[in-house]
């Protein structure tokens, strides 16, 4: 048997609430009737894909992140450690080291740098990763505690989890969150191809324009699915048609698909057009990849 | 009065694409000179194509540092690779390299480099702007640059060249637009906020997104209000943030049905005060609610 690399998918936008999570779920309950397909909320501030995948829960863990933390006694108020943290996460006030945990960026300087040995890094929960499966479909999930300010670390670990554990799965789909800042880059740094979803209205156009030019910085093949198809103009049509960027679908706005995703409800087998608008996205995926 | 506080109005939602920008911008026209606008969304700013600004003031924006190696003095030893927690001095081609996308600017390779080839430089990640927009209110708004990285300080950068304006001039309101999710940018938009303005939408996600970004608001102890958008797309849903807002004493502030005069009005470049349809007086309406209730808390 040969054993191909697994397809990595991106399924992101510049705007939020173009239907990242629609496309995502949709997708993968879809290509799950067939082949195994695995797929990730990388949305970890907001994860909403559990609301459509329903499925048996396999495992939940608790994901840290390193912080240092004080030890009164072994410090000698050397002022070392607060000089080097370039976050502001470690500040000396008096005769007390102060840690700001949520600044920290776990780089690990202060604690390796401190002649005393006085800030060893301890476990931080920061958030979970939840398996869950349902058929065909492997479902992971990755939330972010409320608190937290970082979502790159998170998204980080819940890559190297994947890789480890479902490297295998032969489809994979990651839904990315919003923007187009580091936990954007973080998300789709190792993906073969990302899908930018967007409408067809200015904010969806100008948000576009910005996400492609970040996935141009990392290198990624693109492809653009229009949703809302109708409620705006033509504008981000001409654009990716002049940008030279595929369009991979144009999925109609339908107050039946509104509804339908108001009550965590898939539309992929209720709609119709909707198998071909899928179908298409994927085989255009795969004919980019294979050519690269 | 000068002793007046003023203020600071922050427009959230969570889940993104639910009307938050759409209406910020609104209120924005309607408070006119009396505002001072700060669009905090700097990962995917939007407020400029609907509020016009002039660009007339910019400003690089530097934020956090990068690592610079030169290849002429390093020997080669690795330490920094070592040391690097983010995986961002790969060996290639025989010599060691920074990836800039991958440096957080922590400055532990600069401080272990025995033959001190590496140095933390000041990394641009920005432009922070100062406009007047076309109702002759002052906007700051910002571009982060491709990828970059820390929008949260962009956010406190562009907040706080707003609040200096708006003392300077004696306004009464800063209307901020915020981000979408819980991170740090949404963070940084939140200090300093007296009344934050929810925007959701009657879906699953809309709800969850919302008790997310709630909690964040909680930890601040800043007075809230919701706009359920799209409220009729699901009554059932709606219901049940209507609970959700009355259980954690959220004001309710209207019920915006689904409309399509906000793209509408969105594709002329205008905000949907500006064209005629019943939005426009419903989201007077609200403006001027808002401004009682940002009065009222303020004089308390």
């Amino acid at each position: 048997m040969i054993n191909n690399p697994p397809l990595k998918i991106g399924i992101a936008s510049g705007k939020g609430g173009t239907g990242k999570t629609l496309l995502s779920t949709n997708l993968a309950a879809y290509l799950s009737l067939t082949q195994p397909t695995l797929l990730v909320d990388l949305d970890v501030e907001e994860p909403d894909d559990f609301l459509f995948v329903r499925g048996t829960t396999q495992s939940i863990t608790d994901q840290y992140k390193m912080i240092p933390v004080w030890d009164e006694k072994a410090c000698t108020l050397c002022g070392i450690c607060s000089k080097t943290c370039k976050y502001h996460a470690v500040i000396q006030l008096g005769s007390i080291i102060l840690v700001f945990k949520e600044l920290c960026h776990s780089c690990y300087a202060c604690s390796e740098l401190c002649p005393a040995g006085a800030l060893p890094m301890q476990k931080h929960k920061m958030g979970e990763i939840k398996t869950i499966t349902s058929g065909n479909l492997t479902f992971i999930e990755s939330r972010l505690n409320i608190g937290e300010e970082q979502a790159v670390p998170l998204i980080h670990q819940t890559h190297e989890r994947v890789e480890k554990t479902h490297g295998d799965i032969p489809l994979q789909i990651f839904d990315c969150p919003p923007g187009t800042s580091c936990p954007v880059v973080a998300s789709t740094r190792n993906v073969d191809f990302v899908v930018l979803v967007t409408e067809p209205t200015p904010f969806g156009l100008n948000d576009l324009r910005l996400a492609v030019e970040t996935m141009k910085e990392i290198h990624k093949p693109v492809g653009v699915v229009i949703n809302r198809y109708g409620i705006g103009n033509s504008d981000v049509e001409m654009y990716c048609r002049e940008a030279g960027i595929p369009v991979l679908a144009k999925i109609r706005y339908d107050r039946r698909i509104a509804e339908l995703y108001s009550n965590g409800q898939l539309v992929y087998d209720k709609i119709e057009d909707m198998q071909t608008s899928l179908d298409n996205i994927i085989k255009a995926i795969q004919n980019v990849v294979r050519k690269n | 009065m000068s002793s007046e506080r003023i203020n600071e109005i922050v427009i959230l939602s969570g889940k993104g694409g639910t009307g938050k920008t759409s209406i910020a911008a609104a209120f924005s026209v309607l408070a006119g000179e009396e505002a001072v606008i700060a669009d905090c969304d700097v990962d995917a700013a939007n407020m400029h194509l609907l509020l016009k600004p002039d660009f007339a003031g910019s400003l690089d924006f530097f934020s956090g540092e990068l690592a610079v190696l030169n290849q002429d003095v390093c020997i080669r030893c690795g330490k920094c690779a070592d040391v690097c927690r983010f995986n961002a001095i790969p060996f290639i081609e025989n010599q060691y390299t920074i990836s800039p996308l991958d440096c957080e600017g922590c400055g532990y390779c600069e401080k272990v480099c025995p033959s001190f080839a590496i140095v933390m430089k000041e990394r641009k990640s920005g432009k922070v702007y100062t406009s007047t927009i076309k109702t002759g209110g002052i906007m700051v708004h910002a571009r982060l640059d491709i990828a970059a990285e820390n929008s949260g300080k962009l956010v406190a950068k562009v907040k706080k060249d707003a609040k200096d304006l708006a003392k300077a001039g004696n306004k009464e309101y800063i209307i901020v637009d915020g981000s979408p999710g819980i991170g740090c940018p949404v963070v940084s938009s939140l200090s300093g906020a007296n009344y934050v303005v929810l925007v959701t939408e009657p879906t699953m996600s809309g709800l969850h997104d919302l008790i997310r970004v709630y909690e964040v608001i909680k930890r601040f102890r800043i007075k809230a209000g919701c706009i359920i958008n799209k409220s009729d797309v699901n009554e059932a849903q709606s219901r049940e943030i209507k609970e959700f807002l009355l259980a954690e004493q959220i004001d309710h502030l209207a019920d915006i049905p689904y409309d399509s005069a906000f793209s509408s009005a969105m594709i002329e470049g205008k905000t949907v005060v500006e064209i005629q349809s019943p939005r426009k007086a419903q989201v007077e309406e609200i403006w001027k609610q808002i401004k009682i209730i940002t009065n009222k808390n303020n004089t308390i």
